[in-house]
């Protein structure tokens, strides 16, 4: 048995050192948009308001280990499969050694969060959780916004039966709890009948449906650069459309592993509705501005008027909705996770870590403990983001 | 306000019969009745023994018929087996076909049989319903004053530094999910090798006698997440109505501070936290749900998470309309109290 256990402060220290790529991308991202935050935009304005200044660093702190560790290979210690079962619930800073065969010399010494029931490196585990995560938050979260944006603008715009029908069925979903709905799309047996694929087909029109209307909307009066556009949009979204939804790429680059297309499908299907009704409530509010009656006198049409007008003028309180909502489906994840429902109970995501720990957890904290913490920090960057986004978006 | 609450109860009806029949349609889906066939009967059947045993007890009607039947509004079957046995839905187990009723559905107050407890499922479901009453009981006690508290001492100065330090410590309990804080609060009060041993690490013992040592950390944990949304929904109310022009006047007779925030303030301050706390209800229950596995306690959140694994189809339609009736009664209420509490608004 190979060394002495490490101390808290050098554990601290080798983890500084492990991110040590982070903190540099970190300090360059701060320096170059805080000497031209003038020049940004609303995202310069952000480095006004200190809560703002955290939550985006928490935040970056995360895409950053994430990108680092999923393309680069650079933060991990260990391989987040790999299990060694001498190291089963050590505690952090335990050297790392085998039970069998010799330690691979240039592997790293330690597990530096100790090692969980399996005697695989939580500290590694934690890192490439963080990428699961924003893997599939950000793109769930943008999908249910086209979703609902796409049908909450008409709704709230023409109220009427479709209005009254649209809300209904988003009331009918909303009503549902939760994790009843998840229990019943995302399980084995539900993938066999093949339901997640239709819903797929269903949901993912949506963003080509929106590309197409707002472009063609914008640009019907120069029908060259119209079908530029509608061109682009059709051959590339149908295209990842028959990929992901359909797993029918005509090319056989594009393919979604089917449990975890029923996962980003439940997501999408859960957030949609919320959207949908702040979009629809945001457009009943803006369509009775002057700038919309100009609009309509100028002679515009409808969907012009839905997506260049109204949707700009929403874009602060659905930008502050956005942060928040890539939170909540990171916690919707790890819901996911933690009842074991949808990714492979090997998978290093956050919420599983949690459920595989909990089972020893009044013995063993680490395993639990560290991915608990993670989903923390993230969620609360993404809750603090949002706060300095509204307070700076509010001083207009 | 007659027919507001009338349509509204129509609307009710009208989803709950949706939904459950959403339930009906996903748990009846031929992978989960095979599921269930192997888990009733044993895991090695074959296809064909899987086909006999669902058409013997009933599962390959069609779904409509099915959902009729359940309901109570179509007579329940009466199906002779392969096996020469003669079974009916209304009929238990050891009672004589000649004595079943001929409906037995929702609407005679029959909730059907849960296949995991091998049980009534009402009695599962109305047993179970006051464990976790008792949980709600006690996270709404510490829930709704301590949430108030911190939004009204927040909204009272707008932006002065209690404020800040009070709705960061807001925006924190609403970014830690149930999941996360119970983890935390395990290692650090119920660990048994380090930490503080305050608490106990399960609730399991609190289903009989609760205290405050197994019951506080699983009633602290469902508090914490919703507490942090009604007191942003508090602070912001408070900091609205502190602006507006009746405190102005009441600040300018030279009223105390302490008085205008009492007795001026608080009352239309306190309106739009109402419906927040009636519409919390439904995620109370998704909070119930993962704290109830978390500390086992079983409660009705625990049914649901067997239920829904094990497809036990009867019992997890009671739960979905419990749980629907929950939700969509919460609305109603907090509209109506909205419109009671506000006399600016009309219903008609």
């Amino acid at each position: 048995m190979g060394g002495e256990a490490l101390g808290w402060g050098e554990i601290i220290g080798r983890m500084f050192m492990q991110f040590m790529p982070v903190w540099i991308a970190l300090v360059i991202t701060f320096a170059l948009s805080i000497a031209y935050k003038r020049r940004l935009g609303l995202y310069g304005k952000l480095f006004d308001s200190v809560i703002g200044m955290i939550g985006f660093a928490m935040v970056m702190f995360w895409i950053f280990t994430g990108v680092f560790n999923g393309f680069f290979d650079l933060i991990a210690t260990h391989d987040v499969l790999g299990q060694s079962s001498s190291m089963k619930n050590k505690p952090p800073g335990t050297p790392y050694t085998k039970l069998i065969g010799g330690v691979d010399p240039d592997a790293y010494g330690y597990y530096l969060l100790g090692g969980d029931n399996l005697g695989r490196d939580v500290f590694s585990r934690m890192v490439a959780g963080g990428w699961e995560v924003i893997k599939i938050a950000p793109f769930a979260t943008i999908f249910a916004f086209m979703v609902g944006i796409t049908l909450g603008l008409p709704a709230g715009y023409y109220g009427g039966k479709f209005d009254t029908t649209l809300s209904f069925v988003a009331n009918l979903i909303l009503a549902f709890p939760v994790i009843l709905l998840f229990y019943l799309l995302v399980t084995p047996e539900i993938v066999q009948t093949g339901i997640p694929v239709y819903l797929a087909g269903v949901l993912f029109i949506f963003p080509i449906i929106f590309l197409v209307i707002l472009w063609n909307s914008r640009y019907f009066t120069q029908p060259a650069t119209r079908n530029l556009y509608i061109g682009i949009t059709l051959v590339l979204g149908l295209w990842l459309y028959l990929g992901i939804a359909w797993d029918a790429d005509p090319f056989g680059l594009i393919s979604f592993p089917p449990n975890l297309l029923v996962v980003f499908v439940s997501v999408v299907f859960v957030n949609s509705p919320t959207v949908f009704r702040i979009v629809r409530g945001l457009t009943l509010d803006i369509k009775t501005r002057d700038y919309v009656a100009a609009a309509q006198t100028r002679g515009e049409g409808p969907w012009y008027i839905m997506l260049w007008e109204i949707l700009p003028n929403a874009r602060g309180p659905l930008l502050v909705d956005f942060c928040l909502r890539i939170g909540y489906t990171t916690i919707l994840l790890g819901t996911l996770g933690f009842f074991g429902l949808g990714l492979s109970p090997e998978s290093p995501d956050w919420g599983s870590t949690i459920n595989e720990g909990r089972k020893l957890l009044t013995i063993y904290l680490h395993p639990a403990l560290a991915p608990a913490l993670a989903l923390l920090s993230l969620v609360l960057g993404l809750n603090l983001l949002a706060d300095g986004l509204r307070e700076e978006s509010l001083r207009d | 306000m007659g027919m507001f609450i009338l349509r509204r109860v129509g609307v009710l009806i009208l989803t709950s019969l949706c939904l459950t029949f959403v339930v009906f349609f996903l748990t009846n889906l031929y992978p989960n009745l095979e599921k269930l066939a192997k888990t009733q009967g044993n895991f090695r059947m074959t296809d064909e023994e899987v086909a006999t045993y669902l058409n013997n007890n009933g599962y390959l009607q069609p779904v409509f018929a099915k959902y009729g039947q359940w309901l109570g509004v179509l007579p329940g079957y009466v199906i002779e087996g392969t096996d020469g046995t003669v079974r009916a839905k209304c009929a238990g187990p050891d009672e004589p076909l000649e004595e079943a009723p001929t409906f037995c559905g929702v609407l005679q107050g029959n909730w059907g049989y849960s296949t995991v407890f091998r049980d009534d499922a009402g009695g599962i479901i109305a047993e179970k319903l006051a464990l976790t009453g008792k949980l709600m009981f006690w996270v709404m006690l510490l829930m709704v004053p301590s949430a108030l508290v911190l939004g009204v001492l927040a909204g009272m100065r707008e932006g002065s530094r209690t404020d800040r330090t009070l709705s960061t410590v807001a925006i924190t309990t609403t970014a830690t999910p149930e999941y996360v804080s119970g983890v935390i609060f395990i290692a650090v009060f119920a660990s048994t090798t380090v930490g503080l041993k305050w608490f106990k690490g399960t609730a399991t013992s609190a289903m009989d006698g609760a205290n405050f040592e197994n019951f506080f950390l699983p009633v602290l944990t469902i508090a914490l997440y919703g507490m942090g949304y009604i007191a942003r929904m508090t602070r912001a109310s408070m900091a609205e109505v502190m602006t507006a022009q009746y405190v102005r006047t009441a600040r300018l007779k030279g009223v105390k501070f302490r008085n205008i925030v009492l007795r001026h303030a608080l009352r239309n301050a306190l309106i739009a936290p109402f419906t927040v706390i009636m519409l919390q209800f439904p995620w109370l229950l998704n909070g119930v749900v993962i704290v109830e596995t978390l500390f086992n306690y079983k409660g009705f959140g625990w049914v649901l998470v067997q239920a829904a694994g094990n497809n036990d189809i009867e019992l997890l339609l009671g739960v979905s309309v419990v749980s629907v009736f929950v939700v969509l009664v919460t609305q109603l209420i907090s509209d109506i109290g909205y419109v009671y509490l506000n006399p600016r608004i009309s219903v008609s």
